[in-house]
């Protein structure tokens, strides 16, 4: 029997005397990527923002219940695209605590430098992304000046610019390029010598700091029961480095300072992300002159079958704690994923941080929170 | 050297000699009409590119460069594009007051003109007031911005053009009150005079402490009013679209697109002409030689080099600082400028009274 079904009218309430509900989005010049707010306002304050999300659902979890385990991995590169390698590694991590796979150092070792250079390219970015939003146009250039050096090492070793599969369970899927290590030197020698000038331009920007300073406060409190995770947390003093506190790969053997700021304003959160860059180029700095030789993948059969249970792991993506659980009934194909994301739970934060500022207050907060929504919406 | 003041008596002197008096006006105001619309034209061109020129060394690359010469007709091509396109009017819009307001807008810019000299003995219209007719033309852009705004019918449009309203009345008083310095120094509103009386120095030098001051109050004040970044709020685009001129499209858009640059010009113009001297050559104080060299470059090669320079520098901050946020850019109007500037001005009176300027 056919049921006629009734097209629910839209449920946003439209507000009380005098209050303006706008749409930001989904196409909008500023969220970075189909995010849907709908934003009510008195006059130019925010009273209340709901985030509408499913733009760029593609039924990613539903999806990896057809593909192998050796296939799945790369659907997480178009998650988070910006922390591409970041997310491979904590598929290939699970695939390894579950199956017992040993990994070679010498894989491990390019594992943990890739992964860092990817979390400098996703920060570049942000940083240029989010001092666009606030009007200031040339940080964008000078980021991407950077960014593309990373690419380029990334093109020659890995193949591709963005969604690089390259990790496998076991190490990497072939071996690195001749020319990686002096790349990656040039590198570093290159960005060292421009982060005084993001300093000059950004940092210590009197209209920046003005912008950003005091704005969009979340408590640690807060933080921890929105369950945010990353430098989002870790600017409002929540300790949460998944590198620190599980170490995985070689995070043990390096030293590095986990960076936490108290103000938990979006300035302090600019400052987290800064700085976790120059961590992560000391980080690469400790690695890069030490690979040892040797294999750069483990012993796997060809078709990989995890043992019936249920398997968990994390890693610290740029964005946060990126969680993959796998529930496997012991065929090739997992029975059930979920990927734990860490822009959801910074999302959500959202209205209560930036429910009472003005709407450029909003920019400044949304900018710092690094939303990538395809990593929300999967 | 080629001086444009032969050119103009050439043009009187023929236009006496084969018509009677009125229709000598008649014609001269044609003359102008045209020159006015030419200068328009090749500012337009120049601007626009030298705007996206400079962005572009600014930002690391280069910037267009394959239309013409060094991308020279880029600005032909985008107003080919802009009149090709269709003019759109939203549907509930108040016919009228849309399509009347670029032509506000270009209007003023086209009155502020008048006064301005551009060579030795080469002005439109010379008034004994040309400071004050100056300031009080300029303000009229706010009607043309407001009706813009209101009349698309667009919430964000609305926004837009109160932001920018507040923002450039606010603005005009600390523009004003620079101004006004330099005038106590000089003593007369008439264009003239003040370009004459910089001849032994600019009054950026002669005037020291307080006219530095000024000079830093008004290239701030200017740029709030032209709705130039930092304060471009206006048309913040990653916050509300376009601002005020959202709905509109293909000419009435260029219009005000062009209206944007040429109110640029005019008032780096009239800060070069208050400040830095206006078409009067570089000349320091008794070294005959240096400055009789000064004097071989023509007038207009001066004025243009100046006001050029100050268009540069205002260009520049476009592309160096993020956006003012609208309370912070009020805040910063009403209770830093506008004090500075008052107390600026009695400072510059008690000089000018005492005579300590050079």
């Amino acid at each position: 029997m056919i049921q006629e079904t009734e097209i629910i009218k839209d449920t946003t309430h439209l507000g009380d005397e005098g209050e303006m509900v706008i749409n930001m989005g989904p196409q909008h010049p500023a969220t970075h990527g189909v995010l849907h707010l709908v934003v009510t306002l008195n006059g130019e304050t925010i009273k209340k923002i709901e985030p509408h999300l499913g733009y760029i659902h593609r039924s990613i979890e539903k999806m990896c219940e057809s593909l192998t385990y050796r296939q799945f991995i790369y659907v997480t590169s178009r998650m988070d695209y910006l922390s591409s390698h970041i997310n491979n590694l904590g598929c290939a991590l699970l695939i390894e605590k579950g199956m017992q796979i040993e990994v070679p150092e010498r894989a491990k070792y390019v594992r943990v430098i890739l992964s860092e250079l990817t979390r400098i390219a996703s920060h570049e970015l942000w940083l240029g992304a989010m001092a666009m939003d606030l009007g200031a146009f040339t940080p964008f250039f000078y980021a991407f000046r950077e960014r593309e050096m990373i690419t380029d090492i990334m093109e020659d070793t890995c193949g591709a610019r963005l969604t690089m599969n390259y990790i496998v369970p076991g190490g990497l899927m072939y071996d690195i390029h001749p020319d990686f290590q002096k790349k990656v030197k040039a590198f570093i020698a290159q960005f060292k010598s421009k982060v005084t000038e993001y300093e000059d331009l950004v940092t210590n920007n009197i209209i920046f700091q003005s912008r950003t300073k005091g704005v969009g406060i979340l408590s640690a409190e807060d933080a921890i029961s929105y369950g945010c995770t990353g430098p989002v947390a870790r600017a409002s003093g929540v300790s949460c480095d998944i590198r620190k506190l599980f170490p995985y790969e070689v995070y043990d053997k390096v030293e590095f300072d986990e960076v936490i700021e108290t103000a938990g304003d979006s300035f302090a959160r600019y400052i987290v992300r800064v700085k976790e860059m120059n961590q992560s180029i000391r980080i690469i700095e400790q690695l890069i002159d030490n690979i040892p030789e040797g294999e750069f993948v483990g012993k796997t059969k060809n078709v990989l079958k995890l043992p019936k249970g249920e398997f968990y792991t994390r890693v610290e993506t740029a964005r946060g704690e990126f969680g993959v659980y796998i529930v496997s009934e012991g065929g090739t194909t997992p029975h059930r994923i979920k990927f734990r994301s860490p822009g959801f739970s910074n999302l959500s934060a959202l209205n209560h941080m930036a429910a009472g500022s003005k709407i450029g207050d909003l920019m400044a907060t949304m900018g710092t929170l690094d939303l990538v929504i395809p990593d929300i919406d999967r | 050297m080629f001086s444009l003041e032969g050119l103009t008596a050439m043009i009187q002197n023929w236009l006496a000699a084969n018509f009677n008096p009125t229709m000598v006006l008649v014609l001269q105001c044609v003359i102008v009409i045209l020159l006015a619309i030419t200068l328009f034209a090749v500012l337009g061109l120049v601007l626009v590119l030298m705007e996206r020129k400079v962005a572009a060394h600014i930002q690391i690359r280069l910037g267009p460069n394959r239309v013409g010469p060094g991308g020279m007709f880029q600005t032909v091509a985008d107003t080919l594009k802009l009149i090709m396109k269709e003019g759109l009017t939203p549907d509930k819009a108040d016919k009228l007051l849309f399509n009347l307001a670029p032509f506000v807008v270009m209007m003023v810019g086209m009155l502020l003109l008048a006064p301005i000299a551009f060579a030795k003995n080469f002005q439109i219209w010379d008034l004994n007031i040309g400071v004050l007719y100056i300031s009080s033309i300029s303000s009229l852009s706010v009607i043309g911005i407001l009706m813009a705004g209101w009349a698309s019918n667009n919430k964000y449009s609305l926004l837009g053009a109160m932001r920018s309203g507040a923002q450039i009345v606010s603005y005009e008083l600390s523009a004003g009150f620079a101004v006004l310095s330099i005038i106590v120094f000089t003593g007369s509103l008439q264009i003239t005079d003040i370009i004459n009386s910089q001849e032994n120095g600019w009054w950026l030098f002669k005037g020291h402490i307080p006219a530095i001051i000024s000079f830093v109050i008004f290239i701030i004040a200017v740029t709030a009013e032209t709705n130039r970044a930092p304060f471009d709020l206006a048309e913040a685009e990653s916050e509300l679209t376009a601002g005020f001129h959202t709905e509109y499209s293909g000419m009435r858009f260029a219009l005000f697109f062009l209206a944007e640059y040429i109110n640029i010009f005019i008032v780096c113009a009239i800060g070069a002409t208050l400040f830095l001297g206006g078409w009067m050559p570089l000349h320091i104080g008794h070294w005959g030689g240096f400055n009789h060299l000064m004097d071989y470059i023509p007038s207009s090669v001066w004025f243009m080099g100046k006001t050029f320079f100050l268009i540069f520098l205002i260009m520049w901050f476009r592309w160096t600082f993020p956006r003012l946020r609208v309370d912070q850019l009020l805040d910063l109007e009403w209770k830093y400028l506008l004090p500075i500037s008052l107390f600026n001005l009695l400072l510059a009176t008690v000089i000018a009274i005492y005579g300590w300027h050079f």
